[in-house]
């Protein structure tokens, strides 16, 4: 009898209609870009062209931050919290309704594979509004002493949970009251443009959020606009540093959701099955295009031959492919950019001397990919045990002692997330009270929720998104 | 003949603080300091960037140890150093007035005030997680837990022209919570904050928790603002330095704390210089069998 | 083939890794969402039926319950002969006599419960005279039960030993060794007892005896995977699981598929090294069969109720 093997499972993207242009949100309206120039974003899994998008220049970021001034003043900060928040559910309900069309939109525009924006992506964008939702009227419980919004709020995401992110940003501040000029990521703004949409269909009152499609010259007009009262940023860490420089000395305030380089930390007397899963969930989620990914493999000298080999068997079995096959673990990277990036890196860990070792796996011949990757005999000095790759690339380096293990996991300017693996309840907490890092995943990795603050310390930025916590950068 | 003291006073010598020692400024440098009717009330150490570099590895030197002490155990040496201020209360009281040219009700009060700072501040240090932190309802078998934790080394400006009350006032809510500081005392007016840099020596305050440093905030500002084992700054007396230190800050993406022109006089200041020196740590564990 | 383990067996068995609930649930519920369609649907059903042990343990069972199960095992799908046979058919063992006739030369494994199924509740004696008549009537394989309560008092030795006679009783016949995951709650002791009854010479590994809630589950399936993968890198043996009970749909039994495939690895997707305890099962593999060789949906009607 022959091996019974997956047959493909496509999901079907005929749910999914793409337009061949798109134009900025503004005031509630699609309006036409005053500059001329154009961007192309194409599916990252076969270089196929989606769709044309606008690259708003000055003037039409004026223009949506005039709209969101306008918004602001005379009914969205006047709206009573309540009101506000029956938008905000009313968005969440209708994200629900299209969530299928919404994953497989993602998937296209992002590389990420269906299972991931269908299982992951999706469900926590619809529960972030209707976290945020039920805070509208109840800010006075918050317990940040003041209640008021701050004003127009300039914010620029990234493209890696393009949908999410922009649920991160948008809930809490129309939640608490502010309009938003919201600028999506170059290579990802489809999600984006179905969400002006959304808030069409909501019938949330125009100019309160508007969305401004672009490049990085699109992002700093969005940041440096003396209309805006609020930055907020999640992207690299070096592009966090230029915009703190920026908005220094002004009155606007920043939050600044920036790079990381977790460690994840495996004791000897962890789980090991359940470790094995975290360690792919935490580097391998989303091809590592994660600012959180547990990019960094801590375990305990006396089982890494056995983790190691636990970890390759399991690697093994990732499946690379079609983003929207339903059965694809691994999907496509990005960009070229990127690409090139994962793959400049890669190399400078063969060369500095670290091993590397990838599954056998057949890549597509078209799109952006790279396989999973594990780099044994890696030391702190090694570049890719210090700069973020953002993309699935494991580096693996042994520990002696919990003190090592925490020493090592915090020399690191980047201070997002860790992971401790151990059945002792003292030893995770004890673990976990040193970790320099905003979030810290014990005996997990890689989960979400919109109840629990999520941040970085040190050049990971600062501020927090997400619970009680996040509503503070947005009241003032 | 008649001029001739039958015995010569010994003058004060005003040092820096630095990892609990008090060292000249290592450019053996010094100023004069008046009061404002420009009489010379004595001469302050002019700390130089060297010396900001001491303080900030005293700071970290100092931080995992206090950091990691209980919050009752710092509140207890908060309220230690109040005691320690209310033994030395005439000379602060004298030294206020000589300062910011006060009477001396006013100045018996700006003491009175900042020995309750201490206090208030002593109180909070254990309240803080309670307050900031709490479990977070998340949608799936995890227990989920907030907690704020000190963000390292925090850079203080202090307020140019409140000598105790103010330095007070920015200096404890930094330490209460488990950070160490790297303090510049007002330029024109630091004695006070020397004679509070005794106090605190004689207190239980671990060496390196707070340093402070006399001199010139064009000076000692940049480097403080631009070194990368500082965490956060608190920008209080900044002055017309504020944008460019914070622009200085921004290449190791500093927490920064701008001036607000804070009402020193406020009783109760809440959380709002507290917070600023804090990340919020959120820890995930699965609930299971 | 009871091989030795060193030092006390409690040592050696609270020395194995732990189990984390939330990260096996974690783990077996996105394997959940694997989508089998098409070729890869039709070749899961026919090795799931393959894999089948078609089961009937009711107090009510007589010879001619027997006798039309045997029939249906032997032949699934009276319209379809291209419809392969179960594995095997599972009786209580007054009834194997009966079974062993009706299958006598069909291929049909003739699988008895035995040592006091369900519950385990006798003496040693008892049990393995019951395995020995099992055997005896004609009994291929002997699905016998542990003893739960010597497990949970800690007292492995007793359960080990156990073990041990039982197989050396079963002589050839296989045997399959019934952990009754639902009294033993968590999976660390699911590992523990894995392990413990594959060192003590279990062919097989089976989840559940169908009389307690909950029956075979995915997580707990998936840690006794782990336990033959593991238990054969160690020592090079190979051992089957059998999730039993609460196994219904196709959906179900294309689920346990995944997991054997993406935990175990294809070396499982045997008949020889995988089975599905249920009663109820088979129909549905059928009814989907049908589907998918018809593009029609078959009614019960169609499929004999045996």
């Amino acid at each position: 009898m022959e091996i019974f093997e997956y047959a493909p499972a496509p999901e079907s993207r005929s749910i999914v209609s793409i337009r061949p242009s798109y134009n900025l949100f503004i005031d509630g309206e699609f309006v036409e870009a005053e500059s001329d120039e154009r961007i192309v974003t194409v599916n990252p899994a076969d270089e196929e062209p989606l769709a044309e998008v606008a690259a708003a220049g000055d003037a039409d970021v004026a223009r949506a931050f005039a709209a969101a001034r306008r918004a602001f003043e005379r009914v969205w900060s006047p709206l009573p919290g309540a009101e506000r928040g029956k938008y905000l559910f009313r968005i969440a309900r209708i994200i629900q309704e299209r969530a299928r069309e919404l994953a497989v939109l993602e998937s296209l525009d992002n590389g990420k594979p269906i299972k991931e924006t269908r299982d992951v992506d999706l469900p926590l964008v619809a529960a972030h509004f209707f976290y945020y939702a039920g805070w509208a009227d109840k800010l006075a419980h918050a317990g940040h002493g003041s209640t008021r919004p701050l004003g127009v709020a300039a914010q620029v995401i990234p493209w890696n949970f393009p949908l999410l992110m922009l649920a991160w940003k948008v809930a809490p501040a129309l939640a608490t009251g502010n309009t938003v000029v919201l600028k999506p990521a170059e290579t990802t703004p489809l999600t984006a443009l179905a969400f002006a949409e959304i808030c069409q269909e909501a019938g949330l009152p125009p100019g309160v959020v508007n969305i401004v499609t672009g490049a990085g010259a699109t992002g700093r007009a969005v940041v440096a606009h003396p209309d805006a009262d609020k930055v907020a940023f999640t992207g690299s860490t070096e592009v966090g540093r230029q915009i703190a420089r920026a908005v220094a000395g002004t009155r606007k305030r920043l939050t600044l959701e920036l790079g990381g380089k977790g460690a994840n930390i495996v004791y000897d007397d962890a789980a090991i099955d359940q470790a094995v899963e975290g360690i792919v969930t935490g580097i391998f989620f989303n091809q590592g295009h994660v600012c959180c990914a547990g990019s960094r493999l801590l375990v305990q000298e006396s089982i890494a031959d056995e983790l190691l080999s636990r970890l390759r068997a399991r690697i093994e079995r990732l499946r690379l492919g079609d983003p929207l096959d339903k059965n694809t673990d691994i999907g496509a990277v990005n960009s070229a950019a990127q690409l090139a990036r994962i793959r400049e890196l890669a190399a400078a860990g063969e060369s500095e001397g670290a091993t590397g070792w990838s599954p056998a796996c057949s890549l597509p011949e078209r799109g952006y990919w790279f396989p999973p990757t594990v780099f044994t005999g890696v030391t702190q000095a090694h570049r890719i045990a210090r700069e973020e790759i953002f993309g699935p690339v494991l580096s693996v380096l042994t520990f002696r002692t919990p003190e090592e293990a925490v020493s090592k996991a915090n020399n690191t300017p980047y201070g997002l997330s860790a992971g401790v693996w151990t059945e002792k309840g003292s030893l995770m907490l004890w673990t976990a009270s040193r970790l320099r890092a905003g979030v810290v995943w014990s005996n997990t990795f890689n989960v979400f929720d919109p109840a629990s603050p999520f941040g970085g310390y040190k050049e990971s930025g600062y501020g927090r998104e997400g619970g009680r916590h996040g509503l503070e950068a947005y009241l003032g | 003949m008649a001029d001739i003291p039958s015995r010569l006073a010994v003058r004060r010598t005003y040092k820096l603080y630095i990892g609990g020692a008090f060292p000249r400024s290592e450019s053996g440098r010094s100023y004069p300091v008046t009061s404002p009717a420009e009489d010379h009330l004595a001469n302050a150490a002019l700390a130089s960037r060297k010396d900001v570099r001491d303080a900030v590895v005293a700071a970290r030197k100092a931080f995992p140890g206090w950091s990691g002490r209980t919050a009752y155990n710092r509140g207890q040496i908060l309220y230690r150093i109040a005691e320690m201020m209310e033994g030395r209360r005439a000379q602060f009281a004298a030294e206020v007035a000589a300062a910011e040219g006060v009477g001396e009700d006013r100045a018996q009060a700006l003491v009175s005030a900042a020995v309750d700072r201490w206090v208030y501040y002593a109180g909070w240090a254990d309240k803080i997680g309670q307050v900031l932190g709490g479990a977070n309802p998340v949608s799936g078998p995890y227990f989920n837990l907030s907690e704020p934790d000190p963000t390292g080394v925090v850079g203080v400006l202090a307020p140019t022209g409140s000598s105790l009350l103010g330095l007070v006032s920015v200096l404890a809510p930094v330490i209460t919570s488990g950070n160490t500081a790297v303090l510049v005392a007002s330029e024109r007016l630091p004695l006070p904050a020397v004679t509070l840099a005794e106090a605190l020596a004689t207190s239980d305050l671990p060496a390196g928790v707070a340093n402070i440093l006399t001199g010139r905030l064009a000076e000692l500002a940049p480097p403080l603002a631009g070194h990368a084992d500082v965490n956060a700054l608190d920008l209080a007396g900044s002055g017309s330095l504020a944008g460019e230190l914070e622009a200085l800050a921004a290449t190791t993406l500093k927490r920064v704390l701008r001036p607000a022109g804070d009402d020193w006089d406020d009783p109760d200041p809440g959380l709002s210089r507290i917070r600023p020196f804090l990340e919020v740590k959120t820890v995930w564990h699965p609930i299971g069998r | 083939m009871p091989d030795t383990i060193p030092g006390s067996l409690r040592a050696y068995l609270h020395g194995l890794p732990g189990v984390d609930e939330v990260g096996v649930g974690r783990r077996a519920g996105d394997l959940a969402t694997r989508s089998v369609k098409t070729t890869a649907k039709r070749h899961a059903i026919d090795l799931a039926i393959s894999m089948v042990d078609l089961t009937t343990l009711e107090g009510a069972d007589t010879p001619g319950k027997v006798r039309a199960l045997a029939a249906k095992a032997m032949r699934p799908d009276p319209a379809d002969p291209a419809a392969p046979p179960v594995a095997a058919l599972c009786v209580y063992p007054d009834l194997v006599a009966v079974a062993a006739q009706a299958l006598a030369g069909s291929g049909v494994g003739l699988a008895s419960v035995a040592t006091g199924f369900p519950s385990g509740r006798t003496s040693l004696e008892v049990k393995l005279a019951d395995t020995a008549a099992a055997v005896a009537a004609g009994a291929t394989e002997i699905d016998m039960v542990i003893d739960r309560g010597a497990f949970l008092a800690g007292d492995y030795r007793k359960v080990f030993d156990e073990i041990t006679a039982v197989k050396e009783r079963c002589g050839p016949a296989h045997l399959k060794v019934i952990l009754e995951t639902g009294e033993l709650v968590t999976y660390d002791n699911v590992r523990r007892a894995s392990w413990l009854a594959l060192h003590a010479g279990a062919d097989f590994i089976k989840t559940s005896t169908g009389k307690v809630a909950p029956a075979a589950t995915l997580p707990v399936t998936l840690v006794m995977l782990e336990a033959v993968r593991d238990y054969r890198a160690a020592t090079g043996r190979q051992a089957g699981v059998k999730p039993a009970g609460g196994i219904r749909t196709t959906k179900d039994a294309i689920r346990y598929l995944v997991l054997v495939k993406e935990i175990a690895g294809d070396d499982w997707l045997d008949p020889a090294w995988f089975r599905l305890g249920a009663s109820t099962l088979l129909n549905d593999l059928l009814m989907q069969r049908t589907k998918l060789a018809t593009g029609h949906y078959g009614g019960p009607d169609y499929y004999t109720i045996d």
